[in-house]
C-alpha cells in the first residue's frame, strides 16, 4: 500500500478524521512529542528532514497522530522555517521513508496525506478528497461542522479514491 | 459498494419544478408554524446560513476558484460562477458604492419564485430570503462578514429583484495560517 495515511484537520487544529493504511514494521520505535528534535534543512525550495543516526533510527516510518503535534508541526514550524515571507505552512514534507502532503482550503480545513515517496498524483488525490468531504460529510445534514467525521459513505468513497490513486496515480476527468 | 459520484450534469439534473415546489412547501409550512412574516424571514435566513456554510466547500472543491483579491472580484465570482453553478442564472453586478464596499446583484429571473404570487396578507414576507442567508454563510466561511438583503423584490411589485451586499469586515480570528 503506497498511501499510508489520510488525516483531516479542522479550522481549530483538531483532528476530525484519520485513516491509517500502513502497518509499521518497526525495527525500533520512538515516540516524539513537541518540541521535536528534528534536524531540518532547506534543500532547493523544500524543507527536507534529515535525521541523524539516533538510536538506530534512520528514517520515520510512522507518525504520531496527536492533533496538537500536527498543528504545531505543520504550521508553526513551517511558517517560521520558510525562507519565503508570508508562508502559509508546509505543503510537502519529504523524507526517505515517506512524503507528507498537505492541502489547505480557503475555509481553513486541512487535508493531509502520508504516502510513499514514489507515489505520484497526490495533488489530484487531495483535491478528490476535498470533493468527497464536500459531498459525503457536508451534504449529510446530520454531520456537524468541525466535528469528527463518522460518515460511512465518506469512509467508503475515501477508500475507493485511495485505491484508484494507488493503481493509476491520477484521476481522469469526470471521476 | 461505494457510490460512484457522477459529476456530469446529465445524470445529476433534477426537475426544477420539484425544486420550486420543495421551496414553496418549506416557506408555506414556515408561515403556518410562525404566523409572523418577520419571524419567517429570520428562519429563512438562518436556514440559508446553514446551507451556505456547507455549500461554500462544495463550491470551492468544484470550481477551483482561488482567494479573491478584493470585494470586486468576490462580486464577480458570486455572480458569474456561483449563481451560474447553483441556480443556472447570471445576475449582473451594479450600483457599486463609492467606497467599493457595497454592490447590487440584479436578478432577471429567480428559479425559487417560478409560478409564485404573494398574497396581500404576506406583504412583508421576503420569499427568497434563503438566498441572503446562503450568501452570508458562505462568505463567512472565507473570512468575510457581509450584510445581505433584498433591496427590490419582483414578488412585491418591483420590476427586478435586487440583492444588496455590503462588506462589513474581514474575520480575523480563524484565518488559515499565513493569511494576513
Amino acid at each position: 500500500m503506497a498511501i499510508f495515511s489520510v488525516y483531516v484537520v479542522n479550522k481549530a487544529g483538531g483532528l476530525i478524521y484519520q485513516f491509517d493504511n500502513y502497518v509499521p514494521r518497526a525495527e525500533a520505535e520512538k515516540t516524539f512529542s513537541y518540541p521535536l528534535d528534528l534536524v531540518l534543512k532547506i534543500h532547493d525550495e523544500k524543507v527536507v528532514v534529515s535525521f541523524g543516526q539516533r538510536d538506530g533510527i534512520r528514517g520515520m516510518s510512522s507518525v504520531a497522530t496527536s492533533s496538537g503535534v500536527f498543528r504545531i508541526l505543520l504550521f508553526a514550524i513551517g511558517s517560521q522555517l520558510s525562507p519565503e515571507v508570508g508562508s502559509s505552512g508546509i505543503e510537502m514534507l519529504e523524507t526517505d521513508m515517506f512524503k507528507l502532503h498537505c492541502f489547505q482550503t480557503l475555509t481553513g480545513i486541512k487535508f493531509i496525506v502520508l504516502a510513499d515517496p514514489r507515489q505520484s498524483g497526490i495533488d489530484a488525490l487531495l483535491r478528490k478528497i476535498y470533493e468527497i468531504y464536500s459531498d459525503f460529510a457536508l451534504k449529510n445534514p446530520f454531520y456537524s461542522l468541525e466535528m469528527p467525521i463518522r460518515c460511512e459513505l465518506f469512509d467508503q468513497n475515501l477508500k475507493g479514491a485511495l485505491e484508484i490513486a494507488e493503481k493509476a496515480g491520477n484521476f481522469g476527468p469526470g471521476s | 459498494m461505494s457510490r460512484q459520484s457522477n459529476r456530469t450534469t446529465d445524470s445529476k439534473k433534477m426537475n426544477s419544478e420539484l425544486f420550486t415546489l420543495t421551496y414553496g412547501a418549506l416557506v408555506t409550512q414556515l408561515c403556518k408554524d410562525y404566523e409572523n412574516d418577520e419571524e419567517v424571514n429570520k428562519q429563512l435566513d438562518k436556514m440559508g446560513y446553514n446551507i451556505g456554510v456547507r455549500l461554500i466547500e462544495d463550491f470551492l472543491a468544484r470550481s477551483s476558484v482561488g482567494r479573491c483579491q478584493d470585494f470586486r472580484e468576490t462580486a464577480d465570482v458570486i455572480a458569474k460562477v456561483a449563481f451560474k453553478m447553483y441556480l443556472g442564472i447570471t445576475p449582473s453586478v451594479t450600483n457599486w458604492s463609492p467606497a467599493g464596499d457595497e454592490f447590487s446583484l440584479i436578478l432577471e429571473s429567480n428559479p425559487l419564485v417560478d409560478f409564485v404570487e404573494l398574497p396581500d396578507n404576506h406583504s412583508t414576507l421576503v420569499y427568497s430570503n434563503l438566498l441572503c442567508g446562503v450568501l452570508r454563510g458562505a462568505l463567512e466561511m472565507v473570512q468575510m462578514a457581509v450584510d445581505v438583503k433584498f433591496a427590490q423584490d419582483s414578488l412585491r411589485g418591483d420590476n427586478v429583484t435586487e440583492i444588496r451586499m455590503k462588506f462589513i469586515k474581514r474575520i480575523e480570528e480563524n484565518l488559515p495560517a499565513g493569511d494576513e
